[in-house]
C-alpha cells in the first residue's frame, strides 16, 4: 500500500485472516475446567469486599460457590437477578477497580480471583441455550414508557416487565443495547449486545420502537399523557470539541463516531483507517479508539493526554494494554492547533504542560508536532438538554430514588451522572428506578 | 546423611519405603521399575489359589476435593488374575535382580490349614523374605469368605496367622481391616497366634459417588456399582489412630507394625513411624504420579532426620507413642487464646463467621465501623477453629495463657466418677 504524505486513510490495511484475530474474542471464555480452578480460589470471604465494591450488588462469593457445585443455574440467577446486564457487564467492567480490585487475594502480589470471567462462564450458557430464570407476573395492565434502549432502559424495562407492568421502549438508534452495541470496543463484545438485548427482551411485555428519538418524532409531553410513567435514559448525545483552530478539517472525527462505525461494520477490510492516528483523551473510549485503529491496521497510533497518567479515566489495567498493542502514550501535552494540507488533517501542535499550583496542567512554552492522518477526538461526552426535568451539573437531576422533578418521570444512567459512568452503573440506576417506579404503581 | 536401612523382623530393606499389595506390584515389569525407581521393598499383589480370580472393567473410583484430583480412592479390584505359577517365577526372578530390596508376598487362600500349607513351600522356594496374610480386602473375596471375612473374626485371625507360623519359616505379616469395630482385637489375635507384625491399614468399606444420572454408585460396571474399599489421602487419619491404638495397647505394645493408609509423602511416613511402625507401605499416591514419588520420600526423610539429628530409623521410631493418650488425661489447665495477626489478615471474615455462627462468638468484624477482625479473648476457648478456617499461613495462632499446672478429668469435681487427688 503506497503510503502519503496526508490523508492516508484507507481501508484494508490488513488481511482478512488478520482483521478477523484482531478483532475476535479479546478474552476467551473458560471452560468448566479452568472455572472450577478459578473458583476454587475464592474464600468465600463473609460480608465479602468484592460484593460491596459492585454497584449492583452481585452476590459474588454466593455465585462462585454455585459454581463450584456445578450449579450453573443457581450462579446465574445470582448474578442475573442483582445486574440483569450481568452478561456484558463481565466483559466490559473495569473489574480491577471494582470486585476483583477490592478482593481480599490482592495482597501481597497475588492476583484476585478472576470474578469477572467466572461470571461470563455462569452465564454465557443462558443465551447460547435461550434459557429463562425470570417469570414475568400476570400483566398488572399498567404502562411505563422507557427512552433510550441502553443498559440503563433495558435494566429499568426488564425490571418493571417482571412486575407484569407493560413497558415500550423508545430508541434513537436502529439496534438496542446502547454503549454496548455503539460504544465499546469490538473485541471486548463481538456478537454479544444483541443476544443478551434478545434474551433480555424475552422475558415479554417489553416492545421497542426505534427511530424514535425524544424532540424530533417523540415528546416528553406525550409520554407523559399516554403512560403511568416514564423512564429516561437518555445517555450522553454531545462529544465535547478540543476548541482548537482546524477541527473541521477532513481526517478529524469524534472516537465515538469512528467506534460505533467499526462496531456496525460487517466487513472490517473496508473500514478505513489513518496511517498514523492520534488520538486525545484520557478515558476508555480513547483507549479503545486507539487500540482498534491500531488492530485496523494503524501503523503509529498515539494517544495525548493533558495531564499524568495517575489521571486518566482509563484504569492502569487498560494503559498497559494500549501499550503493549503498540499505542503510545503521551501525557502532559495539550492540543494547540490541527494542521493542514489541501482540507485534510496533516499534524497537530501540541502544547507541553506541566501541573499547576492547583493540579491543573499549565503550559511549559515547549510544542511538539505530531505528523497525523487521523485525529480521534475523546476528550469527554456531554448531555444534549432537553426540555422538561431541571439539570444538576448539565444533567438531568434526579433524587435518592432516580425521580426527576417532573412528576412521574424518572431518569438513570449516563444522562443524570453519578458515581460513575460505567454500564454496571447505568444498570443499577435503572434497576433502583423500577423499584422506585413499581413502588408509586403498587400504590395506584 | 541418616541411615534410612531398616530391618523389619528380619526384612532387610534399603529404606523403609515398601510399596503395598496393590495393582502396581502385580508383576515383574512393574516391581522392576518400582525398584530402579528406588523403592525398599514390595509386597507382591496378592496370591490366590487357581483358577485365578477375574476382574471386572470400571474398577476405581476417586474423591476430588478442591482441586485435588484424588483425595481418595476406591477400587473393585480383586487379588491377581494371574496363574499362580506365573507370579512365583516372577517373584523369584525378580528377588534375583534385586537382592537387597524386601519382597514380601501377599497371600490369600481359603480358611482351611490344607490351602495354607499348600501355598507357603511354594512362597518360600521364590526366595522371598516375608508373607503378608491378605485378611483386609473388603470387597469381592469377602463374599467368598476370605479376606475380611477373616480378619473380622479374631479368632480366625489367629487360627490362620498360626497355621502360616506352623508351616513356614518366613516372616509372618497379618494385614489388618479397618472395617471392624476395635482394630486391637485383630492384633491382640494376630500376636497370639504367633504372627511376627501387623500392617495397616487395609481398605474401608466404601461407595465413592452415586452417578445421580444413572442413580446407581461409582464405579459403576454396567449400570451397578458395589462397595469398594477406600485408600489414599483421606483415610490416613482413620490409620494413624488405628496405628496408635495398636501401639500404645499394653497387649501388644511395641510390636512391629508397617504402617498403610494414604502415605505419599516423607512427612506422612514420619508421622506413621513416630506412632510405631518400622515402615511404611504405599499404593494410591505411586498410582497417582507414578514410582518416582520415592525419590522425594528418601530425601526428604534424610534431609528431616539430620535436621533433628536422628542418625537412624529407630531413633525416633514409636516416639510419640508415650504422648498418645486418653482424653481423660488431658490438662484441663492448659489455656490457649486465637492471635490475629494484623499485618497477614486479609479481612475474608471467615473466621469471625466461622466463630460466630458455628463457635463462640469470641471473633468481631468491625472496630469503629470498619472491617476489622479481633479476638474477644473472654469468649475464645482457645478451639482452633479460627485458625483452621483461615486461608494464610500463620495469620491466626493460638497463644498459651495459662500460668501452668495440670489438673484432669480424673480429678475433676463435675466427674461423678473422679478419686480425690
Amino acid at each position: 500500500m503506497t503510503r502519503l504524505t496526508h490523508g492516508d486513510i484507507q481501508a484494508g490495511r490488513l488481511s482478512a485472516v488478520e482483521l478477523a484475530g484482531n478483532f475476535a474474542d479479546v478474552a476467551p471464555p473458560l471452560d468448566r475446567q479452568q472455572a472450577l480452578l478459578a473458583a476454587q480460589r475464592c474464600f468465600y470471604c463473609y460480608d465479602a469486599p468484592c460484593t460491596v465494591a459492585c454497584p449492583t450488588g452481585i452476590d459474588i462469593p454466593s455465585f462462585i460457590k454455585r459454581i463450584s457445585t456445578d450449579n450453573l443455574k443457581g450462579a446465574a440467577t445470582d448474578i442475573l437477578s442483582a445486574n440483569i446486564l450481568g452478561g456484558s457487564c463481565a466483559r466490559v467492567c473495569p473489574t480491577e477497580i471494582l470486585c476483583e480490585g477490592s478482593c481480599v487475594r490482592n495482597k501481597d502480589d497475588e492476583k484476585p480471583v478472576q470474578i469477572g470471567a467466572l461470571q461470563r462462564y455462569a452465564t454465557d450458557w443462558i443465551y447460547r441455550d435461550g434459557v429463562q430464570l425470570f417469570t414475568r407476573a400476570a400483566s398488572t395492565g399498567q404502562r411505563v414508557a422507557v427512552v433510550g434502549a441502553g443498559p440503563a432502559g433495558l435494566s429499568c424495562a426488564h425490571a418493571l416487565a417482571r412486575q407484569g407492568v407493560d413497558v415500550v421502549i423508545f430508541e434513537a438508534q436502529a439496534k438496542s443495547g446502547g454503549l454496548n452495541e455503539y460504544g465499546i470496543a469490538a473485541y471486548k463484545v463481538p456478537e454479544f449486545a444483541q443476544a443478551e438485548v434478545s434474551w433480555l427482551l424475552s422475558i415479554g411485555g417489553i416492545s421497542v420502537e426505534h427511530g424514535r428519538e425524544l424532540g424530533r418524532n417523540l415528546a416528553l409531553a406525550d409520554l407523559q399523557a399516554q403512560f403511568d410513567a416514564v423512564f429516561l435514559g437518555l445517555g450522553l448525545g454531545s462529544v465535547n470539541a478540543l476548541g482548537v483552530p482546524g477541527e473541521h478539517l477532513e481526517g478529524v472525527r469524534n472516537a465515538v463516531d469512528f467506534i460505533a462505525e467499526l462496531r456496525q461494520s460487517s466487513d472490517l477490510s473496508r473500514l478505513p483507517v489513518g496511517r498514523r492516528v492520534v488520538v486525545i483523551g484520557g478515558g476508555n473510549t480513547a483507549i479503545d479508539a486507539a487500540i482498534q485503529s491500531r488492530r485496523l491496521g494503524a501503523e503509529e497510533v498515539t494517544l495525548v493526554y493533558r495531564r499524568g497518567a495517575q489521571s486518566m479515566g482509563a484504569t492502569v489495567l487498560e494503559q498497559a494494554f494500549a501499550r503493549d498493542e503498540g499505542v503510545r502514550l503521551l501525557h502532559w501535552a495539550r492540543p494547540v492547533e490541527i494542521q493542514g494540507v489541501d482540507g485534510a488533517v496533516s499534524a497537530i501542535e501540541f502544547a507541553y504542560t506541566v501541573p499547576g499550583p492547583d493540579g491543573r496542567p499549565v503550559d511549559t512554552g515547549e510544542r511538539v508536532t505530531l505528523p497525523a492522518d487521523s485525529l480521534l477526538k475523546a476528550i469527554g461526552q456531554t448531555f444534549d438538554p432537553i426540555s422538561g426535568p431541571a439539570l444538576k451539573g448539565g444533567r438531568i437531576a434526579v433524587d435518592t430514588q432516580f425521580r426527576t422533578s417532573i412528576p412521574k418521570v424518572w431518569a438513570g444512567g449516563d444522562c443524570v451522572g453519578g458515581k460513575t459512568d460505567l454500564t454496571v452503573q447505568s444498570v443499577e440506576d435503572g434497576k433502583r428506578a423500577a423499584a422506585s417506579i413499581h413502588l408509586l404503581l403498587s400504590r395506584n | 546423611m541418616a541411615d534410612l536401612s531398616s530391618n523389619f523382623v528380619g526384612i532387610r530393606s534399603p529404606n523403609p519405603f515398601w510399596l503395598a499389595s496393590a495393582p502396581p506390584t502385580d508383576k515383574a515389569y512393574n516391581v522392576n521399575r518400582a525398584f530402579e525407581a528406588g523403592w525398599g521393598g514390595v509386597v507382591w499383589k496378592t496370591l490366590g489359589m487357581d483358577p485365578p480370580v477375574v476382574n471386572v472393567s470400571s474398577r476405581y473410583g476417586a474423591v476430588k476435593l478442591n482441586g485435588q484430583r484424588i483425595a481418595g480412592l476406591n477400587n473393585i479390584e480383586l487379588i491377581t488374575d494371574r496363574p499362580l505359577a506365573l507370579n512365583l517365577e516372577e517373584i523369584m526372578e525378580v528377588k534375583r535382580l534385586w537382592p537387597d530390596r524386601a519382597m514380601i508376598v501377599s497371600l490369600m487362600v481359603p480358611c482351611d490349614e490344607a490351602s495354607w500349607k499348600y501355598i507357603l513351600p511354594m512362597v518360600e522356594d521364590t526366595g522371598a523374605d516375608a508373607v503378608e496374610l491378605n485378611f483386609g480386602c473388603p470387597h469381592g473375596m469377602s463374599e467368598r469368605g476370605m479376606g475380611s471375612a477373616v480378619g473380622q473374626v479374631p479368632e480366625y485371625v489367629e487360627m490362620v496367622a498360626r497355621w502360616v507360623k506352623q508351616h513356614s519359616k518366613l516372616p509372618c505379616i497379618v494385614k489388618l481391616t479397618p472395617n471392624i469395630t476395635d482394630v486391637r482385637t485383630s492384633a491382640r489375635a494376630a500376636f497370639r497366634g504367633g504372627a511376627d507384625a501387623v500392617s495397616l491399614i487395609n481398605t474401608i468399606n466404601s461407595i465413592t459417588t452415586v452417578d445421580l444420572d444413572l442413580m446407581a454408585p461409582t464405579p459403576t460396571v454396567d449400570g451397578k456399582g458395589t462397595h469398594g474399599g477406600y485408600c489414599g489421602p483421606a483415610v490416613r487419619p482413620i490409620a494413624l489412630n488405628m496405628v496408635a491404638e495398636i501401639a500404645r495397647d499394653q497387649q501388644t505394645y511395641r510390636k512391629p507394625i508397617s504402617g498403610i493408609g494414604g502415605i505419599g509423602t516423607w512427612r506422612d511416613a514420619a508421622e506413621f513411624m513416630a506412632l510405631g511402625c518400622g515402615t511404611v507401605q504405599v499404593c494410591t499416591a505411586a498410582m497417582h504420579y507414578g514410582f518416582r514419588i520415592v525419590d522425594d520420600m528418601i530425601d526428604g526423610l534424610n534431609n528431616w532426620m539430620d535436621s533433628k539429628g536422628y542418625a537412624r530409623l529407630d531413633d525416633f521410631v514409636g516416639m510419640a507413642v508415650p504422648n498418645v493418650t486418653d482424653w481423660q488425661f488431658l490438662n484441663m489447665a492448659y489455656d490457649i487464646k486465637a492471635r490475629i495477626d494484623q499485618d497477614k489478615c486479609v479481612k475474608c471474615g471467615l473466621c469471625h463467621i466461622a466463630c460466630e455462627d458455628t463457635a463462640h462468638q469470641a471473633i468481631t468484624k468491625e472496630k469503629d465501623g470498619i472491617r476489622f477482625f479481633e479476638v474477644i479473648d473472654e469468649e475464645c476457648v482457645g478451639c482452633n477453629l479460627c485458625m483452621h478456617v483461615c486461608p494464610i499461613d500463620n495469620c491466626i495462632t493460638m497463644e498459651r495463657v495459662d500460668e501452668g499446672g495440670y489438673r484432669n478429668w480424673t480429678t475433676h469435681p463435675n466427674n461423678p466418677m473422679s478419686t480425690p487427688a
